[in-house]
């Protein structure tokens, strides 16, 4: 019984780490690969920490599994934020995949910010 | 000038919530909590604070427990949620992909918790991504995945706001859910 919910938990995380890494290759642009990057892959990593933490239920596995967890929620998103600041600031957007660009506005204006 | 504030504001002090925190991890990562653990943590916790002061964190961060209860659930909802439709746009190819958009989220509360613990949730939530804060008037910008028009985009800005309120409620002190409620009426 344990076995399969490990098993089941771990394909699932492999599903959605696919699913990130097929996204990656098929997105149109970086922002929405971002998208790919950030979420699936989180989410494919804490269902297979949810995997191991089934097969392996101890507390220093369990303990390590929620560090993992814990600093990877934390740190994705600050990483996402500073590969997407760049891209905006630096140009690498394509305007037609855009429907609405209020942060381009923002950002012309130079002597308020 | 604005340099100088910086640097003014780091003090070094030894704050509890970062003892405990760092002691935590530290143990943690030791995997077994043992007497030594713990002592060599606390050295570390309080070597690491001398070290790399931090600028103190403004009003501090209130735990309601009903509302935290709320806000953790829906964002465990959203994350497993969140891997769904890209998926499926992703499978879809380039040719079926969506407009989408780049909307500015102005928030209610001025509160630098919030905004972190915001931008650290609407990483989990299906379809947005932080691009930039507006620290002046606590702006968020978002990248928000297949809001191709206007509606989708209302909608956007309506599901971050309900996000805020969220936030404040599990997080937020009396300051900020005052700021929420006066944005109401």
């Amino acid at each position: 019984m344990r076995t399969a919910f490990t098993a089941a938990f771990l394909l699932l995380g492999a599903g959605a780490s696919l699913s990130a890494g097929l996204g990656l290759l098929r997105l149109p642009d970086l922002f929405t690969r971002m998208h790919a990057a950030t979420k699936s892959q989180a989410v494919g990593l804490l269902l297979v920490l949810i995997g191991v933490g089934i097969r392996f239920p101890t507390i220093e596995v369990l303990t390590s599994l929620a560090l993992v967890a814990l600093l990877q929620i934390i740190t994705v998103p600050v990483a996402a934020h500073l590969v997407g600041r760049a891209a905006f600031r630096t140009g690498h957007v394509d305007r037609a995949l855009l429907h609405v660009d209020e942060l381009e506005r923002a950002l012309e204006p130079p002597g308020d910010g | 000038m604005r340099e100088f504030t910086v640097r003014a504001g780091r003090r070094r002090a030894i704050r509890l919530p970062a003892l405990v925190w760092l002691t935590v991890v530290w143990m943690l990562l030791w995997d077994r909590p043992t007497v030594g653990n713990l002592l060599s943590g606390l050295v570390l916790a309080v070597l690491l604070q001398l070290a790399f002061p931090l600028p103190p964190v403004g009003p501090q961060l209130r735990l309601r427990p009903l509302g935290l209860a709320a806000f953790a659930l829906r964002a465990a909802a959203d994350l497993l949620h969140s891997a769904g439709p890209l998926a499926w746009q992703a499978a879809g190819g380039r040719g079926r992909a969506k407009r989408n958009s780049v909307i500015a989220v102005p928030l209610r509360t001025r509160s630098d918790l919030i905004l972190t613990v915001m931008a650290i949730s609407l990483s989990a939530t299906p379809g947005t991504l932080v691009l930039d804060v507006r620290h002046s008037d606590a702006t968020l910008f978002l990248h928000v995945l297949g809001a191709a028009d206007d509606a989708a985009v209302a909608k956007a800005r309506r599901d971050v706001q309900a996000l805020e309120r969220r936030t404040v409620r599990a997080f937020g002190t009396r300051d900020d859910l005052r700021a929420l409620a006066e944005d109401r009426s």
